[in-house]
């Protein structure tokens, strides 16, 4: 087979089969719904990709596994992949590209040049920065310069992945890159962060058709991660949670607990300090295909100083409120009496010494 | 008023005789208290505690208790007698505190109560009897962790704290079966034989002292504070942190007690001030006039 | 002892403000029903921190000591033989054994399992001597009984005068009776307070640190009994001239000023005990380092210290020194009490005390309880003394 064939992408060539325009709408409306857009978005974003809007995507690919690609790839029903790479124009992907060398590097060029300042710049993996940023070069070029280069041109800057968010698995301790996230190497720019090891691929999808559509990106915490998907820690929406509230535990995998499916704090589930919407989107499209769910705890994968950096069975910090302090405050009881009693007591008081003051006087008088 | 020379001694032997009285050397400081035969304890090791708070749902259920983890306890109170609690949070040096009764050797809560209704019964366990307690509150005021709870909120209350579950006995070995123990995943608190968790905790400091406070020389809480308690405690940072006063080794309200054993030893200071009244009245009626 | 000088005041008992009292004690009755049926939590700002409040620091340990009277002109009457205070006697008397009953009640009020109250006297094998608390409330009934015992002739005496031969010949019995046991059941009646006055302060040093260091001290026993004594006196000056204004009978000027003789002596020993103390046992240095509580201590002193200065040489012999000093003591005494039962008691830091405004109505109600039983009793039998007796008698 010729080396082409195999590394055909379906981006590049119109497949034979297509999709009826039901199943793409459905197909828009789920994603929209995926990302908590209204029905009419999603038929809007339909709408858009039919009249051929497609903005322009550079995919950059740094320190990384390429697995955030592989989750992208894995979504849906056959064909849909497909299906969402026709709502964007891929214009540069190392991964899914047949082209290498020379000619990817021109193709990439070209498209920073055609789409300047509208393109959508994802990136993928972490930036090494130790050394003047030798450890990850490209064509040449350092990751850094890469990055500093197409993300000043960028419409909207997307990192997908904890290493492209913020370093992940590369930059955990030692460190011997300098490895860290694309927000550190570009911080005035406003990067969309998708943390995740690897991230959901829905999460991503949302974030690039809310943009594809409305050229809006969606709402941001304070580390540009969309609050649609990571406002929660995964201990709030976690399936589990009755058990860690009511105290039962799995102790050691395989014991009774663990295979009544309790809690796995006690066996380090990062869950109460991670920001993540595991729990409720899963993987692979399984129903209770994600960690938890098959019984293994969270180790805290999205977010930093605690995927790659906390021990996967040491215990997590749980969430403020969990524990009382010490000492805790105890408000004054029946409080809303205090200003009456005092009044009163005041009162009395006062009453007392004005009569003691008249009787002592009169007393002077009577005095034989 | 004038004052003959006779009233003025009078007078002023009276109050030299109540000043000699409390000013009398108070009982030599007093041996360590005795460790029942049974001793039966816990041990609670913060280093290993993870906040799960296991013990606190299985504490109230096993005490019938209401409230639950939606709605969690701040403190203990008339209904929690156990609790965990937390000590800097999000810092390093975070630690974690289980608060429950700690079965003094020598009660403090067990020398107030007037009618005994606070005793120490089998096991050494410090237990409350609500067949005599009348509700005045005085085993509060002595308890120097704080641990008995009045249910205010109650028209006919109790005084609540931790009973070593005594109401769970282990058939095969007759002992309690405190619940916090049983369901503790991370086995951070047990329950034994007091002498075999003192050396236990013995051991876990020998083995790894840098790992509890002070690093080094690390000590067990209870083995000796406040006359030593059947609740010990290990924990990688300081007591007080933790609320666990720095109490000396002599038991809690001994000094108190002291004072009233001297003025009090054999009734013979009350007899004795009965008698002297008594014949100066005597004295003063038989003489017939009065003075002035 | 018979007092044929003393008599029924008469009069009338439902005078207009009489008939208020009865009111505002009917609502009282009311929030004390709310108290048992509710629970205590519901009508008092009590907590965890703060178990014992104003009904034990106020009605209990404040109450008795000023119910102290009694005791106080038993000692100068008896003891020291100054037989001119007799007329000073009898009222005192009842002033105390009201202010002890109500204590009781107010202890009734403040636990919470009053209907085992009666284990406290009854179950003498579960008796607990090392509890200093027993020592007071075994103290407290038993003295209590006695004061009414020791009320006895008045009520004998009204009795004497019954139409029923039965109740006369009772009567009888009665003074022959205290003819001869008086002096022993006065003995008692000197000997209990001194025990449960000065344990009162004993009580609450079972707390340790929890008390601040400039009220906690070995000497707490004998400074309240002698703060006490310095507000029995008190109470007698205060009650006999509002007795005799309010019932139109004359003062006994004379004797209330030569009962500040006494006073300055009393006081004197206490703030020399206090601060000597202190000082021996190394705590001068919390007199001054102990912000609002070293303001407190100084002022408690300087109260004590004022009413001396009224009391001290010729003042004593103008009558509203005396009565300012009475209610300085009256109120100085109070304070003690008050810090080191609460305001020096310091339970850890997120706890917090005020009483609560039920909690002061059913304090209030006490009081007011009291003074309709005293004026109800003074005006029915023969209490209150007439004119001064012109010469020593027995």
């Amino acid at each position: 087979m010729a080396r082409r064939d195999l590394w055909e992408t379906p981006s590049m060539e119109p497949v034979g089969e297509g999709v009826d325009r039901r199943d793409f709408t459905k197909v828009c409306l789920m994603a929209a719904a995926a990302v908590g857009l209204s029905n009419s978005a999603g038929l809007k974003m339909a709408e858009a990709a039919e009249q051929g809007l497609k903005p322009s995507v550079i995919w950059l690919h740094f320190q990384e596994c390429t697995g955030c690609t592989e989750s992208l790839l894995r979504t849906s029903a056959p064909g849909l992949a497909e299906l969402i790479l026709d709502l964007i124009s891929l214009d540069y992907h190392e991964t899914l590209f047949a082209a290498a060398g020379h000619q990817i590097e021109e193709a990439l060029h070209q498209a920073m040049e055609a789409n300047a300042g509208k393109y959508i710049c994802v990136v993928e993996g972490a930036i090494p920065t130790k050394d003047n940023g030798i450890y990850c070069q490209i064509a040449g070029r350092t990751a850094m310069d890469i990055l500093k280069d197409v993300g000043s041109k960028a419409g909207a800057i997307i990192s997908i992945g904890s290493c492209a968010s913020w370093g992940g698995i590369p930059s955990a301790a030692p460190n011997p890159t300098g490895a860290v996230g694309a927000p550190e190497i570009l911080p005035d720019k406003t990067i969309v962060t998708i943390p995740g090891c690897p991230a959901n691929p829905y999460n991503f999808l949302g974030t690039v058709l809310q943009y594809a559509t409305f050229g809006t990106l969606p709402e941001l915490d304070d580390k540009g991660r969309p609050v649609f998907a990571y406002g929660r820690t995964i201990h709030e929406h976690c399936p589990r949670r009755a058990h860690f509230d009511a105290g039962r535990f799995a102790r050691v995998y395989g014991d009774e607990g663990h295979r009544l499916g309790y809690c796995l704090y006690a066996l380090g589930c990062k869950g109460p300090e991670t920001h993540a919407n595991c729990s409720v989107a899963h993987f692979n499209e399984i129903p209770g295909a994600w960690p938890i769910g098959i019984g293994h705890p969270c180790f805290g994968c999205t977010e930093q100083g605690v995927g790659f950096t906390k021990f996967v069975h040491e215990a997590a910090t749980l969430p403020d409120g969990a524990h009382p302090p010490i000492e805790p405050e105890h408000g004054p009881t029946n409080a809303g009496w205090y200003g009456v009693a005092g009044l009163a007591a005041g009162a009395v008081i006062g009453a007392g010494m004005m009569a003691s003051k008249k009787i002592a006087d009169a007393g002077e008088e009577e005095s034989s | 008023m004038t004052m003959d020379r006779r009233s003025l001694l009078k007078g002023v032997a009276a109050a030299g005789a109540g000043a000699a009285v409390t000013a009398l050397p108070l009982e030599a400081s007093t041996p360590k208290p005795e460790i029942p035969p049974d001793a039966f304890g816990m041990l609670y090791d913060a280093t290993l505690c993870i906040g799960c708070r296991a013990c606190v749902t299985a504490c109230k259920e096993a005490n019938a208790m209401p409230g639950n983890l939606y709605n969690p306890p701040e403190d203990l109170s008339g209904d929690t007698k156990n609790i965990i609690k937390v000590w800097h949070r999000d810092q390093p040096d975070q630690s974690y505190m289980k608060a429950q009764c700690m079965h003094c050797l020598d009660p403090a809560c067990v020398r107030a109560c007037m009618i005994g209704s606070f005793q120490k019964r089998e096991f050494g366990i410090v237990t409350w009897d609500p067949t005599k307690c009348i509700g005045c509150r005085y085993c509060q005021v002595a308890c120097p962790f704080a641990i008995p709870k009045f249910q205010w909120e109650k028209a006919m209350p109790k005084i609540v704290k931790c009973e070593l579950c005594n109401h769970r006995i282990n058939d095969s070995t007759g002992k309690p079966m405190p619940a916090c123990c049983e369901v503790c995943p991370k086995e951070a608190v047990i329950a034994g034989d007091y002498r075999d968790l003192l050396a236990e905790a013995q051991r876990r400091i020998d083995e790894h002292p840098e790992r509890y406070y002070p690093a080094g020389a690390p000590k067990i809480y209870g083995a000796e504070d406040g006359g030593g308690t059947q609740v010990l405690y290990l924990a990688g940072v300081d007591f007080e942190n933790l609320g666990l006063p720095d109490l000396g080794t002599e038991p809690a309200g001994i000094s108190a007690a002291a004072i009233q054993h001297t003025i009090y030893k054999g009734f013979v200071a009350p007899v004795a001030l009965y008698g002297i009244l008594g014949a100066v009245m005597w004295r003063n009626r038989r003489s017939g006039k009065e003075e002035e | 002892m018979a007092h044929p000088e003393a008599s029924p005041v008469g009069g009338p008992l439902l005078t207009k403000s009489y008939k208020f009292l009865l009111f505002f004690l009917s609502i009282w009755g009311v929030v004390l029903i709310w108290r048992f049926a509710a629970g205590i939590g519901a009508v008092s700002g009590l907590s965890d921190g703060y178990p014992w409040g104003i009904w034990i620091a106020f009605d209990v340990v404040t109450g008795t000591a000023l119910a102290c009277g009694g005791y106080a002109v038993a000692i100068l009457c008896y003891v020291f033989n100054k037989g001119k205070y007799h007329p000073l006697v009898r009222p005192a008397i009842l002033t105390s054994a009201l202010g002890y009953s109500l204590a009781g009640f107010s202890i009734v009020i403040d636990v919470g399992r009053p209907w085992l109250i009666h284990n406290i006297p009854l179950r003498v094998f579960d008796w607990n001597l090392n509890s200093a608390l027993l020592e007071v409330a075994l103290c407290v009934m038993a003295y209590t009984g006695l004061l009414w015992l020791e009320l006895a002739p008045a009520f004998l005496e009204k009795m004497k005068d019954a139409s029923s031969p039965g109740l006369r010949s009772f009567a009888e019995f009665g003074f022959r009776f205290f003819d001869k046991a008086l002096i022993w059941i006065i003995a008692l009646g000197l000997l209990l307070p001194t025990m449960h006055q000065s344990s009162l302060g004993t009580v609450m040093l079972i707390a340790g640190d929890k008390v601040h260091g400039l009220w906690a001290t070995s000497m707490i026993p004998l400074l309240y009994l002698v703060s006490c004594v310095a507000m029995g006196y008190a109470i007698v000056v205060w009650e006999a001239t509002l007795s005799s204004r309010a019932f139109s009978r004359p003062r006994e000027d004379s004797m209330l000023k030569s009962l500040s003789g006494a006073m300055v002596i009393v006081l004197g020993l206490f703030l020399v005990i206090r601060i000597v103390d202190l000082i021996i046992q190394g705590k001068a240095a919390l007199m001054f380092n102990s912000g609002g509580l070293s303001l407190l201590f100084w002022i408690e002193n300087g109260l004590f210290l004022y009413a001396m200065f009224l009391l001290a040489g010729s003042r004593r012999l103008v009558f509203s020194n005396v009565f300012k000093a009475a209610m300085l003591i009256i109120f100085t005494g109070s304070l003690y009490r008050f810090d080191s039962y609460i305001v020096a008691y310091n339970p850890g830091p997120g706890w917090s005390y005020f009483p609560s405004f039920p909690e002061l109505f059913i304090t209030f109600g006490v009081i007011g309880l009291e003074i309709a039983l005293f004026i109800f009793i003074v005006k029915t039998f023969p209490i209150l003394g007439g004119k001064m007796p012109s010469g020593s008698e027995s």
